[in-house]
């Protein structure tokens, strides 16, 4: 049976838990679910944020997710997949992005997930801007980030 | 062909996309890059580390060195900090 990811791009929250239970609902051949939410912190450097202000290229962001997602269904064997990233203004404790996997079992659902959201940070097209007490500024992008998408390629 | 920019590459050029019709001898990525750089100080404010700079054509990312042939869409931006 060919699984199809569901990838959304929205500016409204999302609910983890019902994320989670549309990929299990009615089906007893799912042995796994992994999750990953990320979450706005208040600081960033050790500076308070007051939020965050996601940019996104509509169009390619769905695109390259897209792209990531059917890799990540051709390398394991995966029985649903659901990927949400928000845009827009984001405060303190808020979900920024979500990643759910589900398979028979939980190594692949596991490596699966790291392997999206370690893309994600790298080759979605998404901006982070944010609000701080000095004013508004974006976020640099990290070296550490690069090299943890680096160790999924195929040599 | 149409050009985008986003986050501060968007701000510094003052403007979020516009249309573009480049010489014939600008022929890839870095090219026009170049050719936008000398189109007047926020191009070049924008464009002047050119190596961080990320391109991609129709929704697909690219190396500096791509053939803009046949583009219907070039977007420049930062490097990506989602997730």
């Amino acid at each position: 049976m060919s699984v199809t990811a569901t990838i959304r791009i929205q500016e409204a929250d999302f609910d983890v838990a019902q994320e989670i239970a549309a990929l299990t609902k009615g089906r007893t051949d799912v042995g796994a679910v992994v999750s990953f939410s990320g979450i706005c912190r208040g600081d960033e450097n050790g500076e308070a944020i007051a939020a965050l202000t996601l940019e996104h290229y509509p169009g390619m962001a769905e695109a390259e997710i897209g792209r990531h997602a059917d890799e990540a269904l051709s390398r394991w064997p995966l029985q649903g997949l659901t990927v949400i990233h928000r845009f827009g203004r984001i405060a303190p404790g808020e979900n920024i992005v979500l990643v759910v996997t589900a398979s028979s079992h939980r190594q692949a659902a596991f490596e699966a997930a790291e392997f999206l959201m370690d893309y994600l940070k790298t080759n979605a097209p998404f901006w982070k801007r944010e609000e701080s007490r000095k004013g508004a500024s974006w976020i640099e992008a990290r070296d550490h980030d690069d090299a943890a998408a680096a160790r999924w390629t195929k040599s | 062909m149409k050009v985008k920019y986003f986050a501060w590459v968007r701000e510094r050029v003052g403007i979020a996309e516009e249309t573009v019709e480049p010489p014939a001898d600008v022929r890839t990525v870095n090219d026009l890059i170049g050719w936008l750089s000398g189109r007047g100080e926020t191009y070049a404010y924008a464009f002047e580390k050119p190596k961080i700079i990320r391109a991609a054509i129709d929704h697909s990312h690219v190396k500096p060195e791509a053939a803009i042939s046949g583009a219907r869409e070039i977007a420049f931006f930062p490097p990506m900090t989602g997730g």
